[in-house]
């Protein structure tokens, strides 16, 4: 019997790193924080305001975090090993900031901090460097956050494929706000800020040296200007409360709005139902995705988040989309419900419903 | 969108099924070919919205699943000779063979790549020139070309170092097995789209000739195999079967000359071994003579075990349109795209893999 061992697959994002997570990392690390399985951790270490006990060292640790400040520290981290390192619409660099700002920012947070660890290839030309670190400084500050800290090692010529980067980041989640993965509710509305599948298809086709008359473009953006646009028209002076009725926030990475949506419907217990021809896919990605016989609905996004909020603010959430540049092609593509739980449907163009599961592994191209 | 909008048009498909519910007043078995048609069909949900008197069923389709047993494991064995860099289409990794999948000796420390196309495996071949770079060539008609020409293309640069497993399948062989063993009932074939685009919608005249089986080739697209189960309806109603074209974007009568040109300037056929169906005559593509050079089965000489299939596994009769995927018994249960024991499971173009990913929902669930 041949031992067992990491496949690829295991980080395609879709069922087989799924399982690794859960079966392999959250049953050894598993704790209340953990176990919510979000984007970012939140940490309830700035609950309250201090309130002077008399005793120094209790008032002291209560006051972790910076004095005066209320919400709750968000706290991410994620790698990026993607390849080709310089695609159409961005870089690896860009692409550490975003994703970890957007993973902050799908925690309800107003991200603030990022460290940045570079693993170096031994060869890479220091000019390809210089270039993609200049692109983070360039998101870092579009995105209104600082790198605070950072680590770089260096590993012998084959050990690494040109330069991984890793990023972890922090931020604050403002009162009033509370969104969890797992706080979908049967009659919210499923909403997604743009089109789908633009970086994965951008990547793959620059990767592969595809090339079609149309340009594809990676979608790769830092979202936190949307999110607080998105918050900003739900809590003007009359409406305070309507902030709490965002229940969740994904960005759709790895495996696409499909295995979003699973991952949602999961860890909320709920079922999701969506209208195939609600969700925007842009030209150049279908006629990509035609040609290889690929689903968009599975492709990678960096750019684009879905947004699960109840019914009576979902029109106002839809407009605060459209109006912000990252969110101009904003759709309505669906509904919570409480059939079905765990599982989502897809509603095809020509009326027929089918489930929706995650896939095993990467999309492959069709060979036939 | 050009080429993609108007061939989804929900319309045009309601009027399309409104014709075929009108004229199938009997009971019709249509075999889609292609495992292209079969993942396109569910994932529109096209089987939901055919009247129930049309059964469709998966045919052997899937370059991936219709690899023998055998065949995967002396790939396996390739991966596994020290030095060499096997490279190959992503949906073979994961195929299990007598012991083990290509992915697990990659895993194992086999240079095993995967790459999108056969220039990849050229240029992989170029960028390591110290080592034998072998190309696992499956599929049929539509890939064996690119493999052509990935060995015309070694030639001419002097690229020593490049070699072809040749799997490669040729799918008319394949129709004419399955209707000659008689096991499956049909009325109808769905021709494969993309392999008739090379080979021209000649290629299938012996369906209404021979067999008398209507025949219509069609794309990929939902209105495409609307279109052709609607020609195939009116086909039978009225008695005159013949090869129908449903996808005239790209499919003419006599296919691609050139392509046809290049895989036979490099290809001849042979004998090969099918899943499911066994060995047939003259349905293979193996390398000519004059590059033997090439041909990975000669320069590398290996021996192999007995081979099995996966136990309980009766991905052969799915390839045979004997059995419905949901009907195996060991269906979405032992046998899921995470842990696949069939290549059906496996491939994006297995039946199994299909109608799992795109299963039709029912409220009564």
């Amino acid at each position: 019997m041949t031992t067992e061992r990491i496949l690829l697959a295991h980080g395609s994002g879709g069922k087989l790193s799924h399982d690794l997570v859960e079966k392999l990392f959250a049953r050894r690390f598993s704790n209340a924080i953990l176990d919510r399985m979000d984007d970012a951790a939140v940490l309830e270490i700035m609950g309250r305001k201090p309130e002077g006990t008399g005793d120094r060292q209790q008032d002291r640790d209560k006051q972790v975090g910076v004095p005066g400040l209320t919400g709750k520290l968000a706290f991410t981290t994620d790698s990026y090993v993607v390849s080709p390192i310089v695609f159409p619409g961005g870089d690896i660099g860009k692409l550490a900031v975003c994703g970890t700002v957007n993973d902050l920012c799908m925690s309800g947070a107003h991200p603030l901090y990022l460290s940045a660890g570079f693993i170096i290839e031994e060869g890479l030309p220091l000019d390809e460097l210089e270039g993609i670190v200049d692109s983070m400084a360039t998101t870092a500050l579009q995105a209104g956050v600082a790198i605070v800290t950072g680590d770089t090692k260096v590993v012998d010529k084959g050990h690494a494929d040109l330069l991984f980067i890793n990023t972890s980041g922090v931020g604050i989640v403002p009162p009033d706000v509370n969104v969890s993965g797992s706080y979908a509710l049967p009659g919210d509305v499923v909403l997604v800020s743009g089109t789908m599948g633009d970086h994965g298809m951008a990547i793959l086709m620059q990767r592969e040296g595809l090339q079609f008359s149309s340009h594809l473009t990676s979608d790769c953006a830092p979202l936190n200007g949307l999110v607080e646009a998105i918050f900003a028209s739900l809590s003007t002076e009359e409406s305070k409360s309507l902030v709490a009725r965002v229940h969740c926030l994904r960005d759709p990475t790895r495996g696409g709005l499909i295995t979003t949506l699973n991952e949602l419907a999961q860890a909320s217990d709920v079922g999701i139902e969506i209208e195939e021809t609600s969700i925007p896919v842009c030209d150049p990605v279908r006629a990509a995705c035609e040609l290889l016989g690929f689903d968009p609905l599975y492709v990678a996004n960096e750019g684009k988040l879905v947004a699960i909020v109840t019914a009576d603010i979902a029109q106002r959430v839809l407009e605060a989309m459209k109006a912000h540049p990252d969110g101009a092609n904003a759709a309505i593509i669906g509904e919570v419900t409480s059939s079905h739980a765990g599982k989502v449907i897809v509603r095809t163009e020509l009326g027929a419903r089918r489930i929706a599961d995650m896939l095993a592994g990467d999309q492959l191209p069709r060979i036939c | 969108m050009k080429y993609i909008d108007e061939f989804r048009d929900p319309k045009l498909a309601r009027r399309l099924i409104a014709h075929i519910k009108r004229r199938a007043t009997e009971p019709m078995r249509f075999m889609e070919f292609c495992g292209g048609h079969t993942h396109a069909i569910m994932r529109y949900g096209l089987r939901q919205l055919l009247p129930a008197n049309i059964k469709m069923l998966s045919g052997p389709g899937c370059p991936v699943c219709v690899t023998s047993c055998t065949d995967l494991d002396r790939a396996i064995a390739l991966a596994r000779i020290p030095g060499v860099i096997l490279t190959t289409f992503g949906d073979m990794l994961r195929v299990p063979g007598s012991d083990g999948t290509l992915s697990g000796a990659k895993a194992e420390g086999a240079d095993v790549r995967m790459v999108y196309s056969t220039l990849d495996a050229v240029q992989c071949a170029r960028d390591n020139p110290d080592r034998p770079v072998i190309f696992l060539g499956i599929g049929f008609e539509t890939t064996a070309p690119t493999v052509a020409a990935s060995i015309l293309q070694a030639e001419r640069a002097g690229i020593h170092n490049y070699y072809v497993f040749s799997l490669h399948k040729l799918t008319p062989p394949a129709m004419r097995a399955i209707l000659d063993g008689g096991e499956v009932a049909l009325s109808g074939i769905l021709g494969p789209g993309h392999v008739t685009t090379i080979i021209g919608s000649q290629a299938w005249a012996f369906l209404p000739e021979e067999y008398g089986m209507p025949c219509a080739v069609a794309g990929f697209e939902s209105l495409d195999i609307l279109r052709a189960v609607a020609m195939l309806t009116d086909m039978l109603v009225e008695g005159r079967p013949a090869v129908a074209n449903a996808y005239p974007r790209c499919v003419s009568r006599e296919g691609n000359p050139n392509a046809q040109e290049m895989m036979y300037r490099v290809f001849q056929a042979t004998p090969a071994d099918w899943r499911g169906i066994g060995t047939l005559p003259e349905s293979g593509l193996g390398l000519r003579e004059e590059f033997d050079h090439r041909d990975a089965a000669l320069v590398f000489p290996i021996e192999i075990g007995p081979s099995h299939e996966p136990k309980g596994c009766r991905c052969g009769d799915v390839l045979r349109g004997a059995l419905s995927p949901t009907e195996c018994p060991l269906f979405a249960n032992r046998c899921t795209p995470t842990s696949p024991l069939g290549p059906c499971m496996v491939s994006s173009e297995g039946a199994c893999a299909a109608y799992f990913t795109y299963r039709e929902y029912k409220d009564d669930h």
